[in-house]
């Protein structure tokens, strides 16, 4: 099994979440992470979907999704020649005594400090799934209170775009 | 009784304008103005029913969908009441696969609707063409679990090639031409659209043809030249080659050209349960049907082929038995319009998508140009020898062919009344079966010479679908006579249509092969569990209950019973004679008959059992 990260763009219309995850959990993918939001053309949204699968049976289900009708574009995003980004929100125990260490692993990630309160912080950083996994190693001795992740975002190097095919024949 | 004649149901059918077929994507409103008119959300709907040329659509009426039914009643779109939803969805598929247009089924909201998820799932995994037009609750009682409201959208959203909740009434008609459109071209399927009570009540204007909005959708019809010109290659030097001939080349309408590629190639054919009638039974190059219950002839030419040329074909667990021992020594050419069908149970060799009609025309071409020695390299016309392949098929052939063996115990055999019916009938007739050992004896003991003359349920495997099926074949084809072959248990699932077909004139033949259990399940408790018959008698037979004469007459049919060999042809003919009326055949058969050729589930194909304890012995044959 290896990890893929898929690009899909859709049409901006209700309930197409459901049909595009729906079909991951109907034929037999668990998905790890998947985020969605409005892209440079608001009638066309992208979903960022990361599974683990083999090679054909990731075939399989890329057809399956083309075969969607809402379903626009799917692009699977090599990590080699792609930027992807998850967002970390998390608090983390911080008494007087230890703040300054927690600070220093802040700076050290080059994550921001975005609440504080007298025996915590809120800290927020941005990276790779490797570090937001090695920032929370750090953080965890002084005592995760609460964290939550948003799905991974991709986008590919250089200056070739993924947009979709016009949406409306031109007038 | 008041019947109607077939006479008012032949006028009624062909008193609507032909069929316009559905406007090309992102079609520009035509040059002819169109003329913009006010008019409720029904009535745009219904607008644009008869605007697509629909003749007739299958439905009951409930409180979400009551605005429908008022333009409904004095439109051109002939209306049918069915006595089940169910009915309608199985209906409005018969019509869709007797006459390749788009069939029509309407439900109300909640149970309505529901009731249609059956013959929904069965029309998705038979690729058929049907549009589902259900009435939802009014758009701000979505969510509240309001009186009869189910989440229809959500529940077909996989059983569905796609569906619709409408939001707005101006966007009624592009919906529904968006899925007319949906539902009959590249891959055909089910669409639903579902439609607010309060939509449906909205002013709004109507105007056609509408525009298209359907960015994502784009089958591929024509094949890649360089696919099919590998595939040429290959057909023109195997030396054991055979076409399996899939559902998809009869909703390709492209029998024609496939009955010229494989006389013109001399390949053997196999046509699988949905693709009865493709290719002629009679034809020298027929092999029948493959499968769990096809001929041994067809089964063994696939498992010992070189090429398997797959056309609309999607190797389905019952043609393929265990996957991994199937077809072991053959490559693999898949030609499907569907891409996710190619590679998903088989590896393809030569993937070629596109619509088989455009696949198989391709093929004749680049074929013609191989042994015209203008295909390749090689330079000299190549065309390979298949006498030594005839030869083996032809000798498994006469070694191996279908037949049974009377009952012992002098009952009524039960492929005996389908052999003669299909005889009797004749290869103008389109035969409808339900699910179960009738149908397979039906796939097998009638002769299909011609496409569209047999319809079923293949791939869901829905009991209960030949009634309401053959209703829906009669309403499309009223000139054809249509027999519906059901067993008892399937019969007692859905004759309620029956009802329907008598008041609507609708005069279906009906033959019960009542063994008097779920047939089908006991020959597995027979085989597999023991002999230990676990819920599969019905009663039809110990008590007689229901007695399916007086059932039929109860239901405005003519009722007939046959219980003996010397009464079928006699009791077929005076059935074939009654053209006022449907007509309810009876025919008391043994309950021990079984379905041979057996390939058991989860085995090899090489398993194949002939007869119960027959194993024919493929290992010795030379090859």
């Amino acid at each position: 099994m290896s990890r893929h990260t898929l690009s899909v763009l859709v049409e901006n219309k209700p309930g197409v979440l459901a049909r595009v995850s729906g079909l991951f959990s109907r034929r037999g993918f668990n998905i790890d992470s998947l985020a969605v939001g409005e892209t440079e053309n608001p009638e066309v949204s992208r979903i960022t979907i990361v599974v683990n699968a083999e090679e054909s049976p990731l075939e399989q289900v890329t057809k399956q999704l083309n075969k969607l009708v809402n379903v626009l574009k799917i692009v699977e995003l090599d990590p080699a020649v792609s930027v992807q980004r998850e967002l970390l929100l998390v608090k983390v125990r911080a008494e007087r005594a230890v703040r300054s260490q927690v600070l220093e692993t802040v700076s050290l990630f080059r994550a921001r400090v975005v609440d504080v309160a007298p025996d915590t912080l809120t800290i927020e950083a941005t990276g790779t799934t490797d570090k937001l996994d090695a920032l929370l190693r750090d953080l965890e001795p002084y005592g995760i209170k609460e964290m939550v992740q948003s799905g991974l975002v991709a986008i590919g190097r250089g200056s070739r775009s993924i947009t979709a095919p016009a949406l409306r024949a031109a007038a | 009784m008041s019947r109607p004649t077939p006479e008012t149901l032949a006028q009624r059918a062909h008193a609507v304008v032909s069929a316009v077929p559905a406007p090309a994507p992102a079609a520009r409103p035509a040059a002819v103005a169109a003329v913009t008119e006010p008019v409720t959300g029904a009535a745009a709907l219904v607008k644009s029913l008869e605007a697509l040329g629909v003749e007739v659509a299958f439905g009951i009426p409930g409180g979400a969908v009551l605005p429908a039914y008022d333009p409904l009643y004095d439109s051109s779109v002939r209306h049918i009441l069915v006595r089940h939803e169910q009915g309608a969805g199985h209906a409005a598929t018969g019509y869709a696969q007797a006459t390749g247009k788009v069939g029509v089924c309407i439900a109300t909201s909640g149970p309505g609707a529901t009731n249609l998820v059956t013959p929904i799932a069965d029309a998705y995994m038979d690729s058929v063409p049907i549009v589902a037009i259900t009435g939802q609750v009014p758009r701000g009682a979505i969510g509240s679990d309001a009186f009869q409201e189910a989440d229809i959208q959500g529940i077909t959203l996989p059983i569905t090639k796609h569906n619709f909740l409408v939001q707005r009434p101006d966007e009624i008609p592009r919906i529904i031409a968006e899925a007319f459109h949906l539902a009959s071209t590249g891959r055909p399927g089910p669409v639903l659209v579902d439609i607010p009570k309060d939509v449906l009540q909205a002013a709004t204007t109507f105007s056609w043809p509408p525009t298209l909005e359907l960015p994502g959708y784009r089958p591929t019809l024509h094949p890649h030249g360089k696919q099919i010109r590998e595939a040429a290659r290959l057909m023109t030097s195997a030396a054991r080659p055979v076409l399996y001939v899939g559902g998809g080349v009869l909703k390709a309408r492209a029998t024609a050209g496939l009955r010229r590629l494989a006389e013109l190639t001399n390949i053997p054919v196999v046509t699988t349960l949905m693709a009865r009638g493709a290719f002629p039974d009679s034809h020298r190059q027929h092999l029948g049907m493959p499968g769990m219950h096809g001929t041994v002839s067809a089964v063994y030419a696939l498992q010992k082929a070189d090429l398997i040329v797959a056309l609309g074909a999607r190797f389905d667990d019952r043609v393929t038995g265990r996957l991994d021992s199937f077809a072991p020594g053959a490559t693999v050419v898949h030609a499907d319009i569907d891409p996710a069908e190619i590679g998903k149970n088989r590896t393809a060799d030569v993937p070629i998508v596109g619509d088989a009609r455009y696949v198989i025309d391709e093929l004749i071409a680049a074929i013609e140009a191989e042994y015209a020695g203008r295909g390749g390299a090689t330079g000299a016309g190549r065309r390979a020898d298949l006498s030594g392949w005839w030869e083996q098929l032809d000798d498994i052939r006469r070694r191996y062919p279908l037949g049974w063996d009377e009952p012992s115990d002098g009952t009524l055999a039960p492929q005996f009344v389908i052999k003669r019916l299909g005889e009797i009938a004749g290869p103008d007739t389109i035969y409808v079966a339900g699910v179960g050992q009738h149908q397979m004896w039906a796939s097998q003991f009638i002769s299909y010479e011609k496409p569209y003359t047999w319809l079923n349920s293949g791939g869901a495997g829905t009991m209960g679908y030949a009634v309401p099926a053959a209703m829906g074949a009669k309403v499309g084809k009223p000139d054809t006579t249509v027999w519906a072959i059901d067993g008892d248990g399937c019969f007692q699932m859905t004759n309620q249509e029956l009802a329907t077909c008598a008041l609507e004139g609708i005069p279906i033949k009906v033959a019960v092969i009542n063994n008097g259990n779920l047939g089908m399940v006991r020959q597995w408790q027979t085989l597999f569990y023991d002999e230990r018959y676990s819920n599969t008698d019905l009663g039809t037979h110990k008590h007689r209950i229901p007695d399916f004469v007086k059932l039929a007459e109860a239901l405005g049919c003519i009722g007939l019973r046959c219980e003996t060999a010397a009464e079928v042809d006699k009791t077929i003919q005076a059935a074939m004679e009654i053209n006022d009326a449907p007509v309810v055949v009876d025919f008391v058969v043994g309950k021990d008959a079984m379905v041979w050729p057996m390939v058991a589930a989860g085995t090899s194909n090489d398993e194949i059992m002939f007869a119960r304890g027959v194993r024919p012995m493929f290992d010795e044959d030379e090859l």
